[in-house]
């Protein structure tokens, strides 16, 4: 659905992106990550055709973004980081404007059907100058999918929102994904991790990863870690556990804890257990260590 | 076209939102009605002649601030990604910009149409000129505001987007006066340049086609200009 062939783009010497090739499957939701600055809205504007790449280039929806602009706008729904809302406007004003612009059949209709989808209905002759951030989020989501694109482009689509409605946000976007594909960019990596089916981390405006939030989690610490703390840290506990089978190291933790290192994909929690408990030491603690994707992301954008 | 019809349309409803489109109206209203006024009081005559060369001085002043906001705010405020991304031509964002401004430059006039219509009551006014008067005026509106839409592409501030434009009017509007200087080869050039030159025909009852081409391509060449300085932003 979309394929960017080592997108660069420069303003005067400063190099905003470099080389970045990706491709993004119909269906799929793809997260850009990475620290302010990375280049990530450079990145979606060349796609929305807001701005042509220095060099490379990008099709969405099988047309060239800069060749063939207009054709491939007509299939991309963008929600810009500073929604694109004009506040002496009232909500169903603006999106009937956009649907002009868009030129949408049967325009009342899906603008009752994107209102009501969106919970704008009693917004809708409200100015948007008075809408809540939580609610000018909404509306500038209700642009975007008013003439059902198949690529939906969303640029930070949680930020400035409080919990709850970040929450909201999310669960609208998962379930946006069933009929779009989706590239969402964030720097919350949670965000990322429960939305997205693929994650890319861009930073100093290269890809430096690439893979499902999962499988980028698994490669990057290297193995399955569990923590385990027995009572009175009693002598020979690490030689014991580094003993068990598909253990491959074992670290101090400090007030008696250890970190037990396993090959991936080896759940060695009973083992471990067993070869404690059989030896009549008191396990106060066994849990598994995940690395979070903010570890992983401080590790790739550091190193 | 239709894309730009639909940018007009919404660009006419946000002057009437605006308390700057009100206050400008107001202010010229008023301006124009004291003219008006004493220059029938002095004159006695029934004509809106001098009236019309009047209100090009205000006019200067009038369209640059009515036209200020056009490209200017949308790149403020983010909102120009909102028209850049759909599927609409950059020449239809601009011609759309500009026919609002127009429109609501004729808004302005319509109350204005109560002077002919008392000059009719009182007296025995000489229609053409009126009329051509109206033609006039309307058209040095149509280029003042596209001078201003070219001045309101070139920044994300709207102020100095007003003084820019008044300071492109007022230069176009006086460069004939530099063919005083230039001698007279070239005094005809800068005669034909300026604004000002081809207005006084009108309001005179003249129709000169040669005045109507050059309202015209003034217009033309300014909102071309405008549109490629909104392209020139993707390229920065």
């Amino acid at each position: 659905m979309i394929q960017a062939q080592g997108l660069t783009k420069t303003y005067g010497d400063r190099i905003a992106i470099q080389d970045v090739s990706f491709e993004v499957q119909a269906g799929e939701i793809l997260g850009f990550l990475g620290p302010n600055g990375a280049g990530k809205t450079t990145t979606m504007r060349i796609l929305t055709g807001y701005m042509p790449p220095t060099a490379g280039r990008a099709r969405v929806a099988g047309y060239d973004v800069f060749s063939e602009s207009i054709e491939a706008r007509r299939h991309i729904g963008y929600l810009p980081e500073t929604v694109p809302l004009y506040p002496e406007m009232t909500v169903a004003g603006y999106l009937d404007f956009v649907g002009r612009l868009r030129h949408i059949p049967d325009r009342r209709a899906r603008l009752a059907e994107v209102m009501e989808r969106l919970h704008l209905e009693d917004q809708a002759d409200i100015p948007i100058g008075k809408l809540s951030k939580g609610y000018r989020q909404r509306v500038g989501l209700a642009q975007a999918i008013l003439h059902k694109p198949r690529v939906l482009i969303l640029d930070e689509p949680t930020i400035g929102l409080d919990p709850r409605q970040i929450i909201e946000v999310r669960s609208l976007i998962r379930e946006l994904g069933g009929e779009h594909t989706i590239i969402l960019s964030t720097h919350i990596l949670p965000e990322a991790s429960q939305v997205c089916n693929r994650v890319l981390i861009i930073n100093e405006g290269q890809i430096v990863a690439e893979d499902t939030p999962e499988r980028l989690t698994a490669r990057l610490k290297g193995g399955e870690r569990i923590y385990v703390q027995v009572g009175g840290s009693p002598d020979g506990l690490p030689e014991a556990l580094s003993g068990i089978e598909g253990v491959t190291g074992v670290e101090p933790k400090g007030n008696g804890g250890y970190e037990v290192i396993c090959a991936l994909g080896a759940d060695r929690r009973a083992a471990i257990a067993q070869t404690i408990v059989s030896r009549g030491w008191p396990l106060l603690e066994l849990r598994p260590v995940g690395m979070s994707l903010e570890e992983i992301f401080l590790k790739l954008t550091t190193e | 076209m239709r894309n730009a019809f639909t940018i007009a349309r919404r660009e006419l409803s946000a002057y009437f939102t605006s308390p700057v489109a009100y206050v400008v109206t107001a202010g010229f209203l008023v301006i124009a009605g004291y003219f008006f006024y004493f220059i029938l009081y002095y004159s006695q005559e029934a004509t809106l002649r001098y009236l019309f060369n009047n209100l090009t001085t205000i006019l200067l002043f009038v369209a640059p601030i009515l036209s200020m906001r056009l490209l200017a705010e949308e790149q403020r405020s983010g909102t120009i990604e909102l028209l850049l991304t759909a599927p609409v031509r950059d020449w239809e964002v601009v011609l759309g910009k500009w026919a609002a401004a127009l429109a609501f430059w004729l808004v302005m006039l319509l109350p204005t149409l109560l002077y002919p219509f008392f000059l009719s009551r009182f007296g025995d006014p000489d229609w053409f000129p009126i009329i051509t008067g109206y033609l006039g005026i309307i058209l040095l509106g149509g280029v003042l505001l596209a001078l201003g839409t070219l001045t309101s592409a070139l920044t994300q501030n709207q102020v100095v987007a007003a003084v820019l434009g008044i300071g492109l009017t007022i230069l176009l509007w006086l460069i004939g006066a530099a063919g005083d200087f230039a001698g007279s080869s070239l005094s005809g050039f800068f005669q034909y340049l300026a604004l000002s030159t081809h207005f006084y025909d009108l309001t005179r009852g003249v129709v000169d086609t040669k005045n109507l081409i050059y309202y015209l391509s003034v217009i033309v060449a300014a909102l071309f200009l405008a549109t490629r300085v909104l392209e020139s932003r993707r390229w920065r």
